[in-house]
């Protein structure tokens, strides 16, 4: 028997129409992923069987667990199913779990919130459902606070809070977007151990397309709020029917032809570069601790090469980039650029060789200006900046570059989609037409289609303008294609470097073969076969 | 938590060890000199000097507050320029009326604003959210005089449940006492349960949208009980910080309240003796009332750390 059935589902918040005739099942045991991009719905299509929806959201259609009809149950008996029948995971796990109770008691009060056994023994599935999980009570007893625990351990209790009671289905929203690759392959793993010993469906939502080829039995695309394409996961990818599908999956795992790197001339020279960073005192008189973010790092960039950066978080990435960027000091080893050192006093002739292009497109621009102020932002550290017509041309040219429009100049940040504001970012940084660029995950926000643009875009622009730029990443897929060149870091040391090619197809440290491994990926899709 | 607790008690000394010596400078650089004003302008140079001796006044400032501070430290708080008794018998007669209408107010107020802050805040937008929003602009917009003065020609005049003022003291027995504090400690509640509604409310509406929130609902409990489990709690911390600042100015802020009630507390002692010249006593009940504070700032970072296990591990 089916065990979520969910049939021409549709869905309104207000008078805007977030799902049409959506319609997938879920057999027990088997893995089924709803995947698309921002937007798509398929968020919206999980709070829908969970009846967590918005307070304003009408739902029509049929949603059927196990013979019930979700839809019809009241709210009282809906609360009876969540938790009991249907167990669900988010996708931050930093913010999931109550700050001020143990993890104990937060996984004890799924079973006793229920009713299904008393404390003693509620305490004791609570271990053992922990101990599943890979917590186990010797070093993760029941009184530990989320505070005191990893991403992926605070994940890991999520997971024991939804599996507490053996639901029959598990909805388990982007459960490891948020997490490093390492952390991310272990919660996988954990999510099909658990699906194959209990026989519960699991409808995972992704917006990652090598996670779903890697785990899903089936595949749902979505678009828009409609399902365009469903079917077995290797049927699928063999033969993928609607163009939105191909895209997605082409999109995934784009390429790009970077230009020829000029012969080897250093621009930027990092020299035993330490950050420290100061801990807490531990008491009033004490000194306070240090934490090196940064240990003794040295490499070398070129002028008009491509440079990555990969590395899981709380790697010293980011620090390292804010000393490039001379907006934190040293504490050993200095950083040269074009010969002249980089402190936290740079001056103008320096400061304007530097550009940088962050993650969030939403965030880093003022809403109260417009284009046109918001990318000659760079123009105070010109000596001589352009007036008049010539100012105009230059922001006409640089829109033109990032494959905007010149009328643009007069709009406000928030008429552009998610991409277009990466774009414009891009023109920020390219305006003034710095010696070099760092790139701060700034593809990592996207989605799929509009970073494949991005990533495009940037290749055009390595051969218009032979750009020289430093591209740090979490996303291995993504470097590799983007980079000549790459660094390893790993607890605040470069851990390996070399040709980018090179160092994914024979990778020499065992950190980064962790990494390369850990990484799901797309199989190679034979679209002749299509 | 010993480890947090011993960190937040050595901030405390330190802090009133600080907190005395500003008092002693700042009353002592205020003009007016307590000899000549308790003589009047007509007195003779060597009467002044011998009243100054007598006081003390002619010896060093490094002396005088030494000998202050090491006199407060065993309970003697020195003699009063104008009444010549003793200031610790002063206050500790007028701390035996402020402090319990202080923590009465606060008592009263807290226990408005807990449930009227977690209906609001359930009842987000819909009338009974508006109905509360409505009543606290009101509480915070009149003045707490007013209240005081519709309370007393309600309660007391009309319907002569209450005394219009005055205090029978503790002698006439606990409820005497209660009795006669009740309609000014429910005029100074008002506004300040009204502010407190509004902090509890505004917090507790910022951990509803927070993510935990929504991880408790899919375990299955409903809306009311995610609110109390795991909402109330979380949104304690700001409350806190407010009933903490609230007891503060409910000591010493109350003067006006004393003066319609014609209660003798403390507000209306300090304002005698800030008109008296009274040096020394408007030093003591500064000192007090700066002891009271930081001792309620200690009360309320222990609190935290009940509240919010970070803050424990964080010391």
């Amino acid at each position: 028997m089916t065990l979520l059935d969910v049939t021409r589902l549709s869905l309104k918040i207000g008078c805007y129409p977030v799902l049409k005739d959506v319609s997938f099942h879920i057999e027990p045991g088997e893995i089924v992923a709803v995947t698309g991009e921002s937007g798509s719905g398929k968020s919206m299509t999980a709070l829908a069987v969970m009846q967590l929806l918005p307070e304003q959201a009408e739902a029509k259609g049929y949603i059927t667990l196990d013979g019930t009809q979700l839809l019809d149950q009241s709210e009282a008996q809906m609360c009876a199913l969540r938790g009991q029948s249907i167990g669900m995971v988010f996708q931050e796990p930093m913010t999931a779990l109550n700050p001020v109770k143990t993890i104990g008691a937060q996984v004890m009060e799924t079973i006793l919130i229920h009713k299904a056994m008393p404390r003693g023994q509620a305490e004791a599935r609570a271990r053992e459902v922990l101990e599943r999980v890979g917590l186990p009570e010797d070093r993760f007893p029941l009184s530990r606070y989320p505070h005191e625990l990893s991403g992926g351990q605070r994940q890991r209790v999520v997971i024991a809070m939804a599996i507490a009671l053996r639901p029959k289905l598990l909805i388990a929203d982007e459960p490891t977007t948020a997490l490093d690759v390492t952390t991310q392959a272990q919660i996988l793993e954990l999510l099909k151990d658990l699906v194959q010993d209990t026989g519960m469906g699991l409808l995972i939502i992704t917006h990652d397309l090598a996670v779903v080829a890697d785990l899903a039995d089936r595949i749902v695309v979505m678009r828009h709020g409609e399902v365009v394409e469903t079917g077995g996961t290797r049927q699928l990818l063999r033969n993928m029917r609607h163009p939105y599908t191909r895209m997605l999956f082409a999109a995934s795992s784009h390429r790009v032809a970077l230009p020829e790197p000029p012969a080897p001339a250093p621009l930027l020279e990092v020299r035993n570069a330490v950050r420290d960073y100061k801990t807490p005192r531990k008491s009033l008189f004490a000194k306070p601790g240090r934490f090196r973010a940064v240990k003794d790092v040295s490499f070398t960039l070129n002028r008009g090469e491509r440079l990555g950066l990969v590395g899981e978080s709380g790697c010293g990435k980011s620090t390292l980039t804010r000393a490039i960027l001379g907006l934190e000091p040293l504490q050993g080893g200095e950083i040269l650029l074009g010969g002249e050192v980089v402190t936290t006093h740079l001056k103008p002739a320096v400061r304007r060789k530097l550009q940088v292009v962050f993650q969030d497109p939403y965030g880093s621009f003022n809403p109260r200006h417009r284009v046109e102020r918001l990318i000659t932002e760079p123009f105070h550290m010109l000596p001589d900046p352009p007036v008049g017509a010539a100012r105009r041309d230059l922001i006409a040219e640089t829109l033109t570059a990032v494959g905007l429009k010149p009328e643009d100049a007069g709009k406000y940040i928030h008429q552009f989609s998610g991409g277009q504001r990466q774009r414009i970012a891009i023109a920020r940084a390219l305006i003034t037409r710095p010696e070099l660029i760092i790139f701060d995950e700034a593809v990592s926000a996207l989605d799929v289609s509009v970073r494949a643009r991005i990533l495009d875009l940037l290749a055009e622009l390595c051969a218009a303008y032979s750009l020289t730029y430093l591209f740090i990443s979490h996303d291995l897929s993504v470097v590799r294609t983007i980079t000549d060149r790459c660094l390893v870091m790993r607890q605040g040391e470069i851990v390996e470097q070399g040709e980018t090619e090179e160092v994914f197809s024979n990778p020499q440290h065992p950190y980064t073969r962790q990494l390369i491994a850990a990484a799901p990926v797309l199989p190679d899709l034979d679209q002749g076969a299509a | 938590m010993l480890r947090y607790a011993l960190k937040r008690l050595l901030s405390l000394i330190l802090s009133l060890a600080v907190a005395s010596l500003v008092i002693f400078l700042v009353v002592e650089v205020a003009p007016g000199d307590p000899a000549s004003f308790m003589l009047g302008v007509n007195a003779q140079a060597d009467t002044v000097a011998a009243l100054k001796a007598e006081l003390g006044l002619d010896q060093s400032k490094t002396a005088r507050y030494l000998s202050w501070v090491a006199g407060m430290l065993g309970g003697d708080f020195g003699t009063s320029y104008t009444y010549r008794t003793p200031v610790a018998g002063m206050i500790a007669d007028r701390m035996w009326v402020s402090l319990p209408l202080a923590f009465y107010a606060l008592t009263l107020s807290t226990l408005i604003a807990f449930p009227a802050g977690i209906y609001a805040a359930a009842r987000r937008g819909k009338a009974g959210d508006m109905a509360v929003m409505g009543a606290t602009q009101l509480g915070v917009a009149v003045p707490n005089f007013w209240f005081a003065m519709m309370l007393v020609l309600i309660f007391a005049i009309n319907l002569r449940w209450f005394g219009a003022g005055g205090f029978p003291g503790w002698e006439a027995g606990i409820w005497a006492g209660l009795h006669a504090l009740t309609l000014p400690a429910i005029a100074l509640a008002l506004p300040q349960a009204a502010i407190l509604t509004r902090v509890m409310r505004s917090a507790l509406l910022d951990i509803l949208d927070e993510d935990f929130m929504r991880t408790a609902r899919a375990k299955g409990l409903t809306r009311r009980q995610a609110l109390w489990r795991h909402g109330v709690r979380n949104a304690l911390i700001p409350v806190l910080t407010i009933i903490g600042l609230q007891f503060s100015f409910l000591l010493a802020g109350a003067i006006i309240i004393e003066q319609v009630f014609y209660l003798p507390g403390l507000g209306r002692l300090v304002f005698q003796a800030i008109s008296a010249r009274d040096l020394i006593v408007v030093e003591s009940v500064v000192m007090l009332l700066v002891f009271a504070v930081i001792t309620v700032n200690f009360l309320v970072d222990l609190a935290y750390a009940l509240v919010d296990p970070r803050l424990r591990s964080r010391a």
